[in-house]
């Protein structure tokens, strides 16, 4: 009853073409970020900011890199971790270099030397496609973790070999390091992220979006119609890596506040590739939806068994964990192959037609 | 800039001339190193063939049928009989596989399939640091048989030495190979398995069963893995941080094509071999440590000329 189009005439053609026709999405939008701006900093302590939000909008953000190569321009990639890595060690030079440019001015513009990388490791692309194509991206991954290691200057040669965040303020306000507060970093976060949020929405939707999506559901018909594969792939791969490394940039900046190269290892780019596929191919929500859920799904599990008196020691809590959330992946899998996203249409189907059956 | 390159193209190749011992040293290693991602890659190769899932979990069977052998063992079995159940656990678990995951999720895209796999890599962790804890673990070789020790080669100006466990390593892998090729050839369910694999609709067509064929490679791919996590293990421990050997063997699969036997094993020697020299060689120029990806960047430009790997089937795509 609530939620349906009756009634609800277009008559523009910019209106027919909204990325939200109906008012009540834009209404649960308007609600979503005003629970992001205003309730959760107001109703949050530091602990549901510092450990809850700001890792799960860093994630989602990765996790719409990734999407954005492999779910809608069909090109698996392995090598987000290392992308992340190289969005990372780029703001941490740039801002020892430039110490007083606007630090948020470098957290974007790190992105643009990941970008730079992930276009050179995306060249392969052209010729190869598929499961080739993700080993090959491997390739990229353990080149750039080994040069995180093994070259001191892009850590400034610091003992640990970790990249230590200094402080770094925008505007007067501490940003970054220790003396910043959470309610800032995650502001900052969240801007962010929203602002590319919408740029990658705009951009899935406009002519670049659906070339993509022509090479991904079948290239060598897109390159019939008049798609030229190699600039389309690449770009995808540039835009791809500029999320990601910007995402790296956020992760070692705003929300660890120091890392080493091992936070962009494999598994970090297995675990971003689980959230876009447990969230959804091709989907920009499905990569909220899948961040949150393989980000807090661990989480949840090692608190739940001492809330439901089941006791746990500490390794025997671990090892149960992995197997439920290995049990879990692929239960999500025979459940909703196309991800949770597709969950969220069903109910939308459901709704409109609600209280009928169809 | 001369003196770069000099580094990189000449140098190199007089230290292999003026010590050939180490060369052929490294060779050997490079090969056994070789032998090993081979018959990892073969486990990749079989199910990939059999049912076009690309099995990520091979890497955890190996660490998972290593554990099982050397944990039964551990709890009083003898060596052989724990050999014997170990073989069963590896049977239960294709079986379980095949209903669990496979089954339900059959004519699914191949990303999910891929994604499941990693599920199930994860429960085997799970399962396997639960039941057999975390720590490494010395596996059983002597019960088994298996030499000990090193023959030492006078020869080339020096000595060369083989472990005799690496020897017995590609002996157990050749027989390996050999014995699946003759199943593949010669038995019934062998010629069914390479039905299944041209084509899925035409196998089942002529009456063969889909699930008892996936039942049967996966089963084949835990024989496999347990090779391989024997002979691991004996070179070093059984430990979980086996499991990283198994993206090694991902290179390896490019190289020789996913749905190639004798490309696993090419594929394989190559990658062993190029990796060792390389480290040796030309390692010392950037720092060391290049073993990481070298391998990757070998099947990278490989794959730069042939997409398909060196024996993969000619990719033709219509519309």
């Amino acid at each position: 009853m609530l939620y349906r189009e009756a009634g609800q005439y277009k008559t523009t053609y910019a209106a027919d073409m909204a990325v939200f026709p109906l008012w009540q999405d834009r209404l649960l939008i308007g609600l979503f970020l005003f629970a992001g701006f205003v309730v959760i900093p107001l109703a949050g302590n530091d602990f549901l900011l510092n450990a809850v939000m700001i890792p799960f909008l860093v994630f989602s953000l990765a996790a719409i890199g990734l999407n954005l190569l492999t779910g809608y321009t069909g090109l698996m990639s392995l090598g987000t971790g290392a992308f992340m890595g190289v969005g990372a060690y780029a703001c941490n030079k740039l801002t020892t270099l430039f110490p007083d440019v606007n630090i948020l001015f470098w957290l974007i513009a790190s992105g643009l030397f990941s970008a730079a990388i992930g276009t050179l490791f995306g060249l392969p692309s052209l010729r190869i496609k598929g499961f080739y194509l993700a080993v090959a991206t491997l390739a990229a991954q353990f080149f750039l973790e080994w040069c995180f290691v093994r070259i001191p200057w892009l850590y400034n040669d610091s003992v640990s070999g970790a990249i230590q965040v200094p402080l770094r303020t925008a505007f007067g306000v501490p940003i970054t390091g220790a003396t910043a507060t959470p309610m800032t970093r995650y502001y900052v976060t969240l801007s962010i992220v929203t602002l590319m949020t919408y740029l990658a929405s705009n951009l899935v939707h406009g002519r670049i979006g659906r070339s993509w999506m022509a090479v991904r559901d079948m290239d060598i018909a897109a390159e019939l119609i008049g798609i030229r594969l190699l600039p389309t792939k690449l770009l995808a791969f540039a835009v791809s890596s500029f999320y990601c490394g910007v995402a790296g940039a956020l992760l070692v900046f705003v929300w660890y506040g120091g890392a080493e190269a091992e936070v962009f290892n494999i598994n970090q780019s297995f675990f971003i590739l689980f959230m876009v596929i447990i969230g959804g191919l091709g989907s920009i929500l499905g990569s909220f939806f899948g961040a949150a859920l393989i980000f807090m799904l661990p989480i949840a599990l090692r608190t739940m068994p001492p809330h439901l008196g089941i006791p746990l020691g500490g390794a025997t809590a671990e090892h149960v964990t992995d197997m439920v959330v290995g049990a879990l992946i692929i239960l999500f899998l025979i459940v909703e192959p196309n991800g949770l996203a597709r969950l969220a249409q069903i109910l939308k189907q459901k709704l409109r037609v609600w209280p009928f059956p169809y | 800039m001369m003196d770069l390159l000099m580094k990189i193209l000449i140098d190199p190749f007089v230290q292999m001339g003026t010590a050939p011992d180490l060369l052929v040293q490294t060779l050997w290693e490079g090969l056994v190193a070789g032998v090993l991602y081979a018959l990892i890659a073969l486990g990749f190769v079989l199910i990939f063939k059999a049912s076009g899932v690309f099995n990520f979990a091979q890497g955890i069977m190996v660490v998972f049928a290593a554990l099982t052998l050397v944990g039964l063992h551990e709890h009083g079995v003898p060596a052989f009989l724990a050999l014997a159940l170990t073989i069963a656990v590896m049977l239960v678990l294709a079986v379980v596989v095949e209903r669990v995951v496979l089954r339900p999720l059959v004519n699914q895209s191949d990303i999910a399939l891929f994604m499941a796999t990693f599920g199930l890599t994860y429960f085997l962790i799970g399962l396997g640091e639960l039941l057999f804890g975390g720590n490494p673990k010395v596996m059983i070789a002597s019960e088994l048989y298996l030499p000990k020790g090193a023959i030492e080669i006078k020869a080339l100006g020096g000595f060369i030495s083989l472990q005799k466990i690496d020897i017995a390593a590609a002996i157990i892998a050749s027989i390996m190979v050999l014995s699946l090729a003759l199943f593949f050839q010669k038995t019934r369910i062998g010629r069914a398995l390479r039905a299944v694999a041209d084509s899925h609709k035409a196998a089942l067509s002529v009456g063969i069963s889909l699930e008892q064929i996936w039942v049967v490679v996966w089963f084949a791919a835990g024989i496999v893995a347990l090779a391989t996590g024997i002979m691991w293990g004996a070179r070093s421990e059984v430990s979980f941080a086996l499991q990283i050997i198994a993206l090694k063997a991902l290179p390896v699969l490019i190289l020789g094509g996913f749905t190639s036997i004798p490309g696993a094993i090419v594929g394989g020697l190559i990658i062993g071999v190029g990796e060792k020299l390389g480290e040796l060689y030309w390692g010392p120029l950037v720092g060391g440590g290049i073993e990481s990806w070298l391998a990757y960047v070998i099947a990278l430009v490989f794959l730069l000329f042939r997409p398909q790997g060196l024996f993969g089937e000619k990719i033709i795509e219509r519309i």
